[in-house]
């Protein structure tokens, strides 16, 4: 590894190109003595390569423009940002870029050619790669044939799992083609599709929202491996909305907002807060913390352990909490180690052992998710559409589904519908849901509209604890906010709440304790105050496969 | 180029629409199939769809319709019911046989006694045994995760053989020259299940299935377990949160479907059929299938689909006296039927837009 | 009683038209397809096989225009779930309504009408046997060993991920179904050509329905496939001879055997299905699933 290293650093030196301003990439040397990179852009060159370009690009859907006159550059060596809101177009000029859509008017042009690809296909025979953010992978395939999928010609297979072995060793990430991929975690699928893509010997590498699963050291790990590729000469589009990550590691970023560039910068240049008030197009909205104390024990988990309900599940073992009114419990953790399962124990909807879920003294862990919403135990589940709302249900119906009993929406099992959509109404109201009533169906809405929409169903309910998974969640950041602050304001009116998380920045903003997921153990809670970002990830457990990549 | 685009709203229009638009289509392409056939097409349309209503013959076929209509309806409202949760059972075919297997048992042990609870009774065992027969898949797909369609369908068959094995042994009529069949219940006053009201066709089936649908529609739209049923065939794991429990699901619809389809059959055994046969299983089963689908799995839309086939059935038979049109015609038209209904609700979820690109 | 020597020929050839239509059906799904309409699929292709046989007097002709029916009346269903995006259970299952009424229909002038001479490969059985065993073979190398195969699962897999990938989800998907057709019409074609030798309304008797649950049975791989027909038909021989012998049951309780051994075995596998902890065994991530790209 060491030596490969090395050798792109002659790379470098021999006048791949650098922006000027790409100097500090702030790494724990101790960990990642490789990858300390100060002082190697003599020599970068401005005018060098660039290796992809947009002019004018713009595309429209029925009742949107997803993106309008968008022209920003990709230079060789660089890792430039892709940053805006969720609705701000990203995805959509990704696509575009990766063939899976067609622009409706400008020009692209990749290493000085016209690239217009008619499928993706075509755009990886131009130099394309993507790394999607919902991996798209094949979950009972092996890693070799996932692999062999996302190239045009794959060798026969021996070879090809003789490439893998060799290619992902180079980078750091050590993979064994013939598992299959269910049998991985997430930072290790994400090194599938990553090495799907070097395998393919891209120019341009684009990677969509690729840390949302990582823990802080994969996400360390990954930035590591971007950074030797761009030292190869690859040009990486790298798409997110995290500003600090944005800000520590990329060395351009163009900003969308509304499907239009606004501004082309230098992300170290900017504030976290100036880049998100470009991003969101105004100030920021403070979060209020103030007016709560804790109070007494509401609900106590005592020894919670409970068998995987699927192959793929995650069993929970020996799991100890307890929330006091007036209290914010954080639980952080990357995506799969336990986060549903958690929920669902908690929700009802998997009952556990006597005596291991405890409301106000009542033992709820056989009662059913009727049964915990009645004694005021309420949940929102992480996946908006299809668990915590029914999609082709109304608005009005979606309340029946956790509000007609504390609501007296349902009397003797008959339906109040007046009563139902007065309900939607006020929900819509007070939580500053746009839609255009509550008789529209669920899918219909915005993501942060149906996840403002499915808090507040809860949160009006007056729960004594609500439990949150993944609460802004693929949300815009007003949205995200407004979520937020109903969860404050729900525990100063004397609930106790969990927020279950894989954002770390949310649990530190609104968590008094918090504790980590891992593999379905729940560390011991440690109050948030004063807790660093290097201490969490120890607590979320030093992540999947870094022994490997340390060694 | 044609794109598709999910509609945001319910279209209530094209609910409507699209039953009607199959129907006239099934009667387009079905002409034509009759036009190859060498059949006067118009002709074969008439015969089948407006003679036995307003024809010469129709004093004799119009309460033909109510006796054909309802088992379907009351056979469709229940699968209705389980098709809206997404638990398919296609074998209340084989629980419409039980059905009349166990409603005709009770009475061929009664026999000769007059009793008046002889008929309830005969009610209930039907019920019980159609349920039950119901349940098999149920408990299979509960603790073994076996498919309820496979399940259900291949008791079918097995129902199918019981039948014939009744109707050849143990119910076999001891009066009946050596003919097989049962006795005929018909001729058998505490069991039979008379035209009530003369010249409507009307039995009790008739009644209980307009009860039915109006019991399936009090429960899927105004109770709050109709509502978890729909959610659980919408988005199953919505249903869970809201609290309902999958397995109990599974079990309340096939039972239900059973049930209705064990009943059906228990009337049809003691009023039109008269006696169990080897051939006791008419098709009821897997006709009300398409009854439940033209009827958009909607009670009143149930009890109009339900008339409209049994008017099939009736014109069919009427067009193979007058026209020799074969039998299995019918059941071609109503494939038919079922494709382009399936087809045409494409309409219900989507826009279809026409874009010109450049 | 029971002479092996003469039991082993019939159950490979009361096997022979389950593994077809089986083997078709087990692409399908791998492809992410669930085509309830085999039993219409094979009662056509019984229909159109002996027509055909008849009418040109070669039995292979015969097989030919049967799987050529087939993969015909599958189109209606490729259009349906493939272009028309309903639901695939709905549409499988009027598949079949249709296909049988379809066959009954057209099937009237050929009651009573005799099948040509079948024809005899090694061992006295016939050639279609033979080649059945062929296309376990060809259809497990095909799914495991080559490219097409490769990108056949992976749309069936997760079709979402194959189509970002660049693969023709659709295409891949119609040319699965079209396949299907043409082996449950083979399959079909076997019953009226080659085992009854004449034409009777609904003579696949739930053959189809069979096949389906086989294809569970299988675990979805060829060779399970091979052993589940070789079961069923091991059931179906064995009660035929029971049958001649005389055994004191009814003989319409004896013929349940099939599909109660069907049930059993359904039921059996699918509880080790669910209670296995092995990861990425059963079904297709997206059998079932329709697949509409949006954007």
């Amino acid at each position: 590894m060491r030596a490969e290293m090395n050798e792109s650093r002659q790379i470098f030196r021999h006048g791949a190109t650098l922006s000027p301003t790409c100097r500090t990439v702030q790494l724990p040397a101790a960990r990642f003595p490789v990858y300390a990179w100060n002082g190697l852009t003599k020599g970068t060159n401005l005018n060098a390569g660039i290796v992809f370009r947009a002019e004018g690009i713009g595309k429209s859907y029925p009742g949107v423009r997803a993106n309008d006159d968008v022209s920003f550059d990709v230079r060789e060596g660089e890792i430039h940002a892709l940053l805006g809101e969720n609705g701000a177009g990203k995805s959509t000029l990704v696509k575009m870029i990766y063939g899976l859509v067609q622009p409706d008017d400008g020009r692209m042009e990749l290493m000085g050619q016209p690239h217009r690809p008619s499928d993706p296909r075509a755009a990886r025979a131009a130099g394309v790669a993507m790394v999607f953010q919902h991996f798209s992978l094949f979950d009972a395939l092996t890693v070799a044939e996932n692999i062999a999928l996302g190239m045009e010609n794959p060798p026969p297979r021996r070879d090809l799992a003789a490439r893998i072995t060799q290619v992902s060793t180079e980078f750091g990430l050590p993979l064994n083609p013939a598992r299959r991929i269910v049998t991985l975690s997430a930072g290790e699928r994400q090194r599938v599709e990553i090495i799907r893509c070097l395998l393919q010997n891209p120019k341009l590498l684009i990677m969509d929202e690729p840390t949302s699963v990582l823990t802080p050291q994969e996400t360390e790990l990954l930035f590591a491996t971007l950074r030797t590729l761009a030292g190869q000469g690859r040009a990486i589009l790298y798409i997110s909305h995290k500003l600090e990550e944005i800000r520590s590691h990329c060395d351009r970023a163009t900003i969308l907002r509304g499907g239009r560039v606004v501004d082309s910068c230098d992300p170290r240049a900017h504030s976290a807060r100036e880049l998100a008030a470009m991003m969101v197009g105004g100030q920021m909205r403070e979060i209020d913390r103030t007016g709560r104390s804790a109070g007494t024990v509401l609900l106590d988990l005592r020894g919670l352990t409970m068998a995987a309900s699927s192959a793929e599940g995650t069993s929970l073992k020996d799991v100890s909490l307890s929330v006091r009114a007036g209290e914010i419990l954080g639980i952080g953790g990357v995506a799969g180690n336990g986060q549903e399962e958690l929920l669902a124990a908690l929700s009802g909807e998997s009952l556990s052992a006597p005596g291991s879920v405890t409301l106000e003294g009542r033992d709820l862990s056989r009662a059913g998710p009727e049964a915990r919403r009645e004694a005021g135990l309420l949940a929102a589940p992480e996946d908006r559409l299809g668990h915590a709302a029914v999609p082709d249900f109304s608005l009005s119906e979606n309340t029946l589904l956790t509000a007609g009993g504390r609501k007296g929406l349902v009397r003797h099992g008959m339906i109040d519908r007046p009563a139902a959509r007065r309900y939607a109404e006020a929900v819509i109201a007070n939580f500053d849901v746009r839609t255009p009533g509550p008789g529209t169906a669920a899918r219909a809405l915005s993501g942060g509209n149906l996840q403002k929409f499915v808090i507040g169903r809860e949160v009006l309910q007056a729960p004594r604890v609500l439990v949150v998974n993944q609460p802004t969640w693929g949300v815009d950041a007003g949205a995200a906010a407004a979520v937020r602050q109903s969860l404050l304001d729900l525990a100063r009116a004397g609930a106790g709440v969990i927020v279950i998380s894989q954002d770390l920045d949310e649990l530190l903003e609104l968590s008094d304790r918090f504790c980590a997921l891992n593999e379905g153990r729940l560390s011991a809670p440690r109050p948030t105050e004063g807790l660093s970002l290097d201490e969490i990830g120890l607590m979320l457990g030093g992540a999947h496969g870094m022994e490997a990549a340390q060694a | 180029m044609i794109r598709l685009v999910p509609r945001t709203e319910t279209a209530p229009v094209w609910q409507v629409a699209t039953p009607i638009l199959a129907v006239l289509a099934t009667m387009i392409a079905g002409g034509l199939l009759f036009a190859v056939m060498g059949y006067d097409p118009l002709a074969a349309i008439r015969t089948i769809f407006w003679d036995p209503l307003f024809g010469q013959a129709a004093a004799y076929s119009r309460p033909q319709l109510l006796v054909k209509a309802g088992p379907l309806i009351l056979i469709a409202s229940g699968l209705a019911v389980g098709f809206r949760a997404g638990i398919w059972n296609i074998g209340a075919e084989g629980q419409y046989i039980i059905g009349g297997l166990c409603g005709a048992g009770v009475a061929l042990a009664a026999y000769p006694g007059e009793h008046w609870w002889l008929f309830p009774a005969m009610i209930a065992a039907g019920a019980a045994g159609g349920w039950a027969w119901g349940m098999i898949p149920a408990l299979l797909r509960n603790s073994f995760g076996a498919s309820e369609i496979l399940v259900s369908l291949m008791l079918v068959y097995v129902a199918e053989r019981c039948a014939a094995w009744m109707a050849f042994g143990p119910m076999k009529n001891p009066e009946g020259f050596g003919f097989p069949g049962s006795r005929n219940l018909q001729q058998y006053p505490s069991a039979a299940n008379p035209e009530l009201i003369a010249g409507t066709g009307a039995h009790w089936g008739v009644f209980a299935a307009a009860l039915a649908v109006l019991a399936t529609w009090v429960l899927m739209s105004r109770h709050i377990r109709g509502l978890h049923i729909r959610a659980a065939g919408l988005a199953p794991r919505a249903a869970r949160f809201a609290g309902v429990r999958p397995e109990a699901l599974v079990a309340f619809c096939l039972g239900l479907s059973g049930a209705l389809a064990g009943m059906a059959g228990l009337f049809e055994v003691a009023g039109p059929a008269g006696q169990i046969t080897d051939s006791f299983g008419s098709g009821y089963g897997f006709t009300a299938i398409i009854v439940a689908f033209l009827g958009r799995l909607n009670p009143f839309g149930i009890l109009l689909a339900g008339l409209l086939l049994a008017l099939t059935y009736i014109g069919g038979e009427l067009a193979q006296l007058t026209m020799q049109l074969p039998a299995a015609t019918v059941q071609v038209f109503q494939g038919m039927l079922l494709f382009f209904l399936l087809g045409f609700d494409l309409l219900t979820r989507f826009r279809v837009e026409r874009r010109i690109t450049a | 009683m029971i002479d092996l020597t003469t039991l082993i020929p019939a159950l490979l050839i009361a096997a022979t038209p389950i593994l077809y239509a089986a083997l078709g059906e087990l692409v399908v799904e791998r492809a992410g397809v669930l085509n309830l309409g085999v039993e219409g699929m094979m009662i056509v292709g019984a229909l159109a096989g002996f027509a055909a046989a008849v009418a040109t007097g070669s039995p292979a002709m015969g097989f030919v225009a049967a799987a050529a029916a087939g993969a015909a009346v599958s189109m209606v269903f490729a259009l349906l779930t493939q272009f028309l995006l309903a639901n695939q259970v709905a549409s499988g299952l009027a598949l079949t309504l249709f296909g049988l009424g379809l066959a009954a229909l057209f099937g009237k002038s050929y009651e009573g009408v005799k099948a040509p001479a079948m024809m005899a490969g090694p061992m006295g059985l016939n050639w279609m046997v033979w080649i059945g065993f062929v296309a376990v073979a060809a259809i497990w190398f095909f799914l495991n060993r080559t490219r097409p195969g490769l990108i056949l699962r992976g749309v069936g897999e997760n079709h979402d991920a194959a189509h970002g990938l660049g693969h023709p989800v659709r295409r891949v998907r119609i040319a699965a179904i079209a396949f299907g057709g043409a082996m449950a019409g083979i399959g079909g074609a076997f019953i009226s050509i080659a085992i009854v030798l004449q034409w009777t309304e609904g003579m696949t008797a739930g053959a189809g329905w069979i096949a389906l649950a086989i294809v569970v049975f299988s675990n979805w791989t060829a060779p399970g496939v091979l052993a589940g027909a070789w079961l069923f038909g091991g059931v179906t021989a064995l009660q035929l001879r029971l049958q001649a012998a005389g055994v004191a049951v009814p003989v319409q309780l004896l013929s349940m055997a099939p599909y109660l051994a069907t049930i059993i075995v359904l039921t059996l596998i699918s509880a080790r299905q669910k209670f296995s902890r092995r990861a990425g065994l059963g079904a297709p991530g997206s059998l079932g699933q329709n697949f509409h790209a949006l954007r």
